[in-house]
C-alpha cells in the first residue's frame, strides 16, 4: 500500500521522533530500572502522541488508525517499550472509552487522557483468566447508587503508574462464561484498590506491570461504562484494536531485527570476506525482508479496514497480529543467529529486541488465540 | 502582528549530489530537506507566538513541490504559507532571488510591529546572501547571526553570536532577523498538525503576480538575469567520519575499547 501524503508525513513526524528522542541512554536506563520515564512521557504527550486517535472533541489530535499503526511501528522500530507508552491511551485505556462510554463519561475522562495528563490502563487478565476472559471472577456488586468491586487483576500493564483503570467484573453472579460480565472505570487512587509487587519480566523493561487488587472498593453507578451485564462484548471490540497496535509494534521490531541484521552483516567479516557475501546469512535476511514486509500490508490493509468500518476489520486485525507478531520472533531469532555470539550479549542490541519480541505473540491475545478467532471466521 | 520567515527547501547533502549541464544542482533528482538555519528561524517565530500571539507566515520561492515542505512547517505551527513560483524566477541566484522574495513580501504587506526571519545561510550555496538583500531592498534594518532575541514593544534585544565572542543589538521593528543554529532546537509536528495542515492557507504568487512591482525587473531574474553564473559544480571526495571521546579517565579508555571490540578492530 502506498501511504496517502498525510500518512507519508506523519510516519516522517514519529521516525524522527524516535529516531532523534529514543537516545541508548534513556533505552538502557529503562531497561536497567524497570521505571516509568516521565520526562519521555511528557515529551511525547506535547506532541499529541497519547490522542493520535482519540477524536478531537476529545481532546485528541483526530488521527485515524492507520496514523496509530503508523505511530507504533515507527516508535517500535527504534524501541518496543516507548511505543507501549504512547499505545495505551489510544487503544486498550481510550479504546473502551471510545466505544462505549456515554458522552459525558467521554468528556471526562478521555481528554486529560489525550494530553498524557492522566494515565488510563486496561485490567482485564486475572491469575485464573487469560485466554479465557470469561472466566472473570471479580464482582461488582449494586449497593444502593453505588457498586462494590471485590477481586485481582494481574500483569495490568501501567498499573504502577495509572491514574484510572477499566476493569471487566462480573454483575450477574447467576450467569456463566462471558455473560453477566461488565465495565468500570475506577480511581486508582480510591480506598481498597492496592497494587501488587513490579513483575520482573523477560522485556518491556520501562514499562511497570503489576497485579491490581481491589477490597470492597466503592464506586458510583456513573462509573458503569455501556450497558449492564454486556461488558465483555466490549472487551472483545477494544482488544481488536489493541491487536493492530500490537501488530504495528510487531512490524517495528521486525523492521529494528532487520535494520541490525543488514548493519552487521555487512560489517562483520569471517573467511575474509563480510558474511553478507556467504548466502547462508543473506538468505535468512530476505526472509526476515519478505515476511516483515507482507506483515506491513497486513496491518495497513487492516486499519484501513478499520477506518472503513468495515465488519471484516476484526478479523483482518486478529490475522495481521497472529502473522506480524510470529514473523517479529523468527526476524528477531535470525538476527540473533547473524550476530552470532555477540548477539547473545546484551551490549548488543539484537539480545533486546529478543527478548522485546516474545511478548508479541502473547499479550492482547496469544498467537493460538488468534489462530482461534481466524479459525472461527472460516469454520462457524 | 506576524512575523514572515523565509525558508527554502535545500537538497539533503548527507545524500549524493546530482549536478545540471549548466553547473546547477540537479534538484529533481536529489532528496530534498528544509534548510536546517531556516528551521531555527521558524522555531525562533513560532516560540515568539507562543508569547505574544503573532501570526507565523513562511515564504518561499521553489518549484511546486516545495508544497510538501509548507504543509510540514503548518504542521509544525506556522500559520500560513506562500509559495512563489514561476517558471520565469528558475535559476535565480542570491541577487535575483532576494529581489523575488522582498517584492512578494512587499506585496503581501508588513506592518510597524512586524519581523521578518531568515536563517543565517543554506546548506546548498553557503552564501548567507539573501536575508540581508531582502532587508536591503526593503529598506529595514537587519540583524545578522541571532544566538538569541527578546522582545520589549516594538523593540528587539538580539544577541549576535561572532566568532571571537557575542555583540548585543537593540533593534526597532520592522527588521530582519537571521538565525543561527545556536538559537534554538527546532520542534517537531504535532499529530493535530499533520491531519490539519492540508486545509491550512498557501497562496501562490506567480509572475504575473509580481511583475509590476517596482522591485521586479524581467531583465535581472531567473538563470538568464542573474549576475553570478555557476562555474563548474563537483561532489567533493568523502573525508572518513571521525569520533571524539572527551575525558582522560580510565571510562574513556574502556569506552575506546568497547568501541574498538565492538568493530572487531582489537
Amino acid at each position: 500500500m502506498i501511504l496517502d501524503k498525510k500518512h507519508a508525513l506523519q510516519r516522517k513526524l514519529f521516525r524522527e521522533f524516535a529516531e532523534n528522542e529514543f537516545t541508548k541512554e534513556l533505552q538502557d536506563e529503562l531497561e536497567a530500572t524497570g521505571e516509568f520515564n516521565w520526562d519521555i512521557h511528557n515529551k511525547m504527550a506535547k506532541y499529541g502522541f497519547m490522542g493520535t486517535k482519540i477524536p478531537e472533541v476529545y481532546g485528541g489530535q483526530g488521527g485515524d488508525y492507520l496514523s496509530y499503526a503508523i505511530m507504533d511501528e515507527e516508535l517500535a522500530r527504534q524501541n518496543l517499550c516507548l511505543s507501549i507508552y504512547a499505545n495505551t491511551s489510544n487503544s486498550l485505556g481510550g479504546g473502551p472509552l471510545m466505544i462505549a462510554g456515554s458522552e459525558e463519561q467521554k468528556q471526562k475522562y478521555l481528554p486529560p487522557v489525550a494530553s498524557g495528563e492522566k494515565i488510563l490502563v486496561f485490567g482485564l487478565t486475572e491469575p485464573g483468566a487469560g485466554s479465557d476472559a470469561g472466566g472473570t471472577t471479580t464482582t461488582a456488586i449494586p449497593d444502593g447508587d453505588d457498586f462494590i468491586i471485590n477481586g485481582r487483576k494481574c500483569f495490568i500493564s501501567g498499573a504502577p503508574v495509572a491514574d484510572w483503570i477499566i476493569i471487566f467484573a462480573k454483575t450477574d453472579l447467576t450467569k456463566k462464561g462471558s455473560r453477566g460480565i461488565s465495565m468500570f472505570i475506577v480511581d486508582m487512587n480510591l480506598p481498597g484498590v492496592s497494587l501488587g509487587a513490579h513483575e520482573k519480566k523477560m522485556g518491556i523493561k520501562g514499562y511497570p506491570t503489576c497485579d491490581v487488587v481491589f477490597e470492597d472498593v466503592r464506586i458510583p453507578k456513573e462509573n458503569l461504562i455501556g450497558p449492564l451485564h454486556k461488558g465483555f462484548q466490549y472487551a472483545m471490540k477494544t482488544l481488536d484494536g489493541g491487536r493492530l497496535g500490537v501488530a504495528a509494534m510487531s512490524v517495528g521490531l521486525g523492521q529494528a531485527c532487520i535494520d541490525e541484521a543488514v548493519k552487521y552483516a555487512k560489517e562483520r567479516k569471517q573467511f575474509g570476506r563480510p558474511i553478507a557475501d556467504f548466502q547462508g546469512v543473506s538468505f535468512m535476511i530476505a526472509d526476515m525482508e519478505a515476511e516483515i514486509e507482507a506483515a506491513r500490508q497486513l496491518v495497513y490493509h487492516a486499519a484501513v479496514l478499520k477506518d472503513a468500518g468495515d465488519p471484516e476489520a476484526g478479523l483482518a486485525c486478529s490475522k495481521a497480529k497472529y502473522f506480524a507478531a510470529e514473523a517479529a520472533n523468527r526476524a528477531a531469532y535470525k538476527a540473533v543467529q547473524i550476530h552470532g555470539g555477540y548477539g547473545y550479549i546484551a551490549e548488543y542490541r539484537v539480545e533486546r529486541l529478543y527478548r522485546d519480541a516474545r511478548i508479541l505473540s502473547i499479550f492482547e491475545g496469544t498467537s493460538q488465540i488468534q489462530q482461534v478467532v481466524i479459525a472461527n471466521g472460516l469454520l462457524k | 502582528m506576524k512575523i514572515i520567515v523565509t525558508v527554502k527547501q535545500v537538497p539533503d547533502t548527507s545524500g549524493k549530489v546530482a549536478v545540471n549541464a549548466d553547473g546547477t544542482l540537479d534538484r529533481a533528482s536529489m532528496q530534498t530537506i528544509i534548510n536546517p538555519d531556516d528551521l531555527n528561524a521558524v522555531e525562533a517565530a513560532l516560540s515568539l507566538k507562543d508569547e505574544y500571539g503573532y501570526k507565523v507566515v513562511v515564504f518561499t520561492m521553489g518549484p511546486a513541490p516545495a508544497e510538501g515542505m509548507l504543509r510540514e512547517l503548518m504542521a509544525m505551527g506556522v500559520d500560513e504559507t506562500v509559495l512563489v513560483s514561476a517558471r520565469q524566477f528558475g535559476g535565480s541566484d542570491t541577487y535575483a532571488t532576494s529581489q523575488i522574495l522582498a517584492a512578494a513580501i512587499d506585496t503581501y504587506g508588513f506592518d510597524d510591529e512586524d519581523i521578518i526571519m531568515a536563517g543565517r545561510q543554506a546548506i546548498d550555496g553557503d552564501t548567507a546572501q539573501v536575508g540581508p538583500q531582502i532587508a536591503e531592498k526593503l529598506h529595514l534594518p537587519q540583524v545578522t547571526y541571532a544566538g538569541d532575541i527578546k522582545k520589549d514593544g516594538k523593540v528587539l534585544t538580539v544577541k549576535r553570536m561572532l566568532e571571537d565572542g557575542y555583540m548585543t543589538i537593540k533593534v526597532k521593528t520592522p527588521c530582519m532577523i537571521t538565525c543561527i543554529k545556536e538559537l534554538n532546537e527546532p520542534r517537531y509536528m504535532t499529530v493535530n498538525g499533520t491531519v490539519k495542515c492540508w486545509d491550512m492557507p498557501l497562496t501562490v504568487m506567480d509572475y504575473e503576480a509580481l511583475k509590476d512591482h517596482e522591485l521586479i525587473d524581467a531583465t535581472t531574474i531567473g538563470l538568464k538575469g542573474s549576475p553570478t553564473n555557476i562555474y563548474k559544480s563537483f561532489t567533493p571526495p568523502q573525508k572518513g567520519v571521525g569520533m571524539m571521546l572527551e575525558g582522560s579517565g580510565k571510562e574513556t579508555t574502556d569506552k575506546l575499547v568497547g568501541i574498538l571490540t565492538a568493530k572487531h578492530i582489537i
